[in-house]
C-alpha cells in the first residue's frame, strides 16, 4: 500500500526537502516521519510536482524529493514538459501508482518520450544513487490500492509553511 | 515611459526575481525583456494553475514571485489561488492582461474579460487598475508590498486601454 512505499521512500531521505502530495499521502507521510524538511500540500490536487520544481530552480544546492501519486500527476501532465524543460538536476519527482485504474498508463514510458533520461520504475533503482543525477529523475512506484488509517495532519497551514521555510 | 517598460521597471525596483509566464501578445515584450534578465529566474508554465504552484515553491526557496497572464487564465487558477496561496499565506504579485475590456475587437474574449474584475472581488484579492505607465510603474511595487503585507494574490490588471 501506499503507507509502506512512503515508509521505504523515506528510508532513503536524510536532509533533503520533501514535497509531499494533498490527502493520504501527506497524512501518511506526517505519521511515518514528520520533519520541518517535509512541506505538506493541503488544498491543490496536481501541484506537488510544480511546487517543487519552482524549490528546486530556486534552492540548486539543495535535493528536492516529490511524492507524487498518478491520478494527481494526470490533472498536471503539463508539469512533465516544464520539468523535463527546467531539467532541475536536483529534482527527483516519484510518483506512487496504488492500483489507481490507470496501469493501462506506462507512465515510466511517458515520462522517457518526453524526454526524461532518468525515468524508472522503483524497483529497478536505488534511489540515493538516482538523487545524486546530474538530471532531473521521474520514477513511478506501483502499489496495491487502500489507505492506512493515519489521522490528519494537526499542523495548521502557516505552521507547515514557517517550519519548512526555517529548516533550508 | 513606454508601458511594458514601466512594468518591467516596478518588477526591478520590487526586487521580483522569480517569474512564471504563460503566452499573452499584450504581454509578450515584457516577457522578452524578463527573459533577457539574468537576475531574473524565468519559467514558461503551460497552463497557469501550474505557474501558480512554480510561484508558490519559489517562495519556499527564498524568491520573490510573480506571474504573468492573461485574465483566462484567472479562470483555470482560482483553486491554486484561494487552497495553495491564500491558504499558505503566500504572497504573489498577478500580472494579468484585461483582455476583453473596452476597446476589444475579439470577441471571444469578452465574457471572461467583463467578469474578471468581479471574479477577483469575489475572491476578496485586491487588485490595481493603472490607467498609464506611471500608474503602472507604482502600482507594481505597491501590489508586491501590499501582497506581503496580506499573504495573499495581489493583481496588477491592465486593460486594453493601459497599453
Amino acid at each position: 500500500m501506499r503507507y509502506e512505499a512512503i515508509d521505504e521512500i523515506m528510508k532513503s531521505i536524510d536532509e533533503e526537502l520533501v514535497i509531499c502530495n494533498i490527502g493520504f499521502a501527506s497524512r501518511e507521510l506526517y505519521e511515518i516521519n514528520d520533519r520541518s524538511k517535509n512541506f505538506y500540500m493541503l488544498g491543490s490536487n496536481g501541484l506537488a510536482s510544480s511546487i517543487g520544481l519552482g524549490l528546486a530552480l530556486t534552492k540548486p544546492y539543495e535535493k528536492v524529493v516529490i511524492i507524487d501519486d498518478a491520478k494527481s500527476l494526470l490533472r498536471n501532465m503539463g508539469s512533465l514538459v516544464t520539468v523535463f524543460e527546467n531539467n532541475p538536476a536536483n529534482m527527483t519527482w516519484i510518483v506512487i501508482d496504488n492500483s489507481s485504474g490507470l496501469e493501462i498508463l506506462d507512465l515510466v514510458d511517458i515520462a522517457k518520450s518526453v524526454g526524461f533520461k532518468n525515468s524508472y520504475n522503483f524497483e529497478e533503482i536505488d534511489l540515493k544513487e538516482v538523487m545524486d543525477s546530474t538530471d532531473a529523475s521521474f520514477i513511478v512506484y506501483r502499489t496495491e490500492a487502500g489507505d492506512s488509517s493515519a489521522p490528519l495532519i494537526d499542523l495548521d497551514p502557516i505552521t507547515i509553511k514557517e517550519r519548512f521555510m526555517k529548516s533550508i | 515611459m513606454d508601458s511594458s517598460e514601466a512594468i518591467y521597471d516596478g518588477l526591478k525596483d520590487a526586487e521580483i526575481d522569480f517569474i512564471v509566464s504563460s503566452s499573452c501578445i499584450d504581454l509578450s515584450k515584457l516577457i522578452d525583456m524578463i527573459d533577457e534578465d539574468d537576475e531574473i529566474i524565468h519559467v514558461q508554465a503551460t497552463r497557469e494553475e501550474e505557474g501558480i504552484g512554480i510561484c508558490a515553491g519559489a517562495y519556499l526557496g527564498g524568491k520573490r514571485p510573480t506571474i504573468l497572464m492573461e485574465n483566462s487564465g484567472l479562470g483555470n487558477s482560482i483553486n491554486a489561488l484561494k487552497s495553495l496561496m491564500e491558504l499558505y499565506e503566500f504572497p504573489l504579485l498577478i500580472i494579468m492582461s484585461h483582455r476583453g475590456s473596452e476597446g476589444e475587437k475579439d470577441v471571444s474574449h469578452v465574457p471572461m474579460g467583463e467578469s474578471t474584475p468581479r471574479i477577483l472581488e469575489a475572491m476578496d484579492f485586491k487588485f490595481f487598475r493603472p490607467g498609464n505607465a506611471e500608474a503602472g510603474y507604482n502600482d507594481v511595487r505597491l501590489g508586491w508590498e501590499l501582497s506581503e503585507e496580506e499573504g495573499k494574490p495581489v493583481s496588477i490588471l491592465l486593460d486594453n486601454k493601459y497599453w
